[in-house]
């Protein structure tokens, strides 16, 4: 019952360094490229899974079982998070009849 | 063949997380991110960390996925609504090479990480469970578990307040 799993003695864990890293960059860059508030926030989604994802591999490398519960914690902020964030979405939208976050710019200067 | 296996998640997850960066409906960014989520929990689950896997599907896949479709068809986003709001050219170029740049400054720094063998001697295979986590919650965390509940409180109430038609909105 106690043997490593397959994936732990086959792939190294800097492989899930670099598979997250890259995750976390494609969603930096849907961030700075997408215009779309909603899609901007499904980017910030993958961002937090690529750090769940990071989290969980290193406590399942290192057998250490407080990593998957602070990924619990995350999971749990996100859900927060998501369901603040597509409140004032929505609410933007009932105001300015649109999502672009372009025409946002009141704040700027 | 459990190499294979990550391999080919990782090709998956990193495929649709690209749709969900560059295609134009949102609809179907919602659905490559429901992708990537479903890959991520066979990654859990490579991982032998069920719970996890668990709580991605439900939480994720579940409510937050139905959330975001919800609202995108409550909004009636669809291509013509993409297509009127177009960032320069220029602009999608900086953002992808800064986005690079910062890749491969990553790269580069955990290339060399030191990151410690695997203990073989005392490993716990186990530790991804529902019955431990389960315990380590209820024991260890479980101030940060009751605060969570609390902060779900609060970002409902705040939903709410911010979902409530105001009395001097502008209508359309």
């Amino acid at each position: 019952m106690n043997e490593i799993p397959e994936v732990i003695r086959t792939i190294p864990l800097q492989y899930y360094l670099f598979f997250s890293s890259t995750l976390f960059v494609i969603g930096i860059i849907g961030v700075l490229t997408r215009r779309n508030a909603i899609v901007i926030f499904m980017c910030i989604e993958l961002m937090l899974n690529a750090v769940n994802l990071l989290l969980t591999a290193f406590s399942a490398y290192r057998s250490d079982a407080n990593g998957q519960v602070f990924v619990f914690f995350i999971m749990a902020v996100a859900a927060a998070e998501v369901c603040v964030g597509l409140a004032i979405i929505v609410m933007i939208y009932r105001n300015l009849r649109s999502t672009d976050i372009n025409i946002l710019s009141n704040l700027k200067w | 063949m459990t190499g294979n296996l990550f391999y080919f998640l990782t090709f998956l997850t990193l495929f649709a997380a690209l749709g969900v960066v560059f295609s134009k409906n949102p609809v179907y960014s919602v659905l490559c991110l429901i992708l990537t989520f479903f890959t991520l929990s066979g990654h859990y689950i490579l991982l032998n960390a069920q719970f996890v896997a668990a709580v991605n599907i439900i939480v994720y896949a579940g409510a937050i996925m139905v959330l975001f479709l919800f609202v995108i068809m409550f909004l009636n986003l669809n291509q013509e609504t993409e297509e009127t709001q177009h960032k320069s050219t220029l602009m999608k170029v900086a953002g992808v090479i800064s986005g690079g740049l910062l890749l491969v400054i990553m790269i580069a720094v955990l290339k060399d990480a030191e990151l410690g063998a695997v203990d073989t001697a005392n490993f716990n295979s186990q530790i991804g469970l529902v019955e431990n986590l389960g315990q380590l919650l209820f024991t260890k965390y479980l101030l940060p578990f009751e605060l969570v509940s609390v902060l779900f409180l609060s970002a409902m109430v705040g939903a709410v307040m911010l979902g409530k038609k105001e009395t001097q909105q502008r209508h359309f």
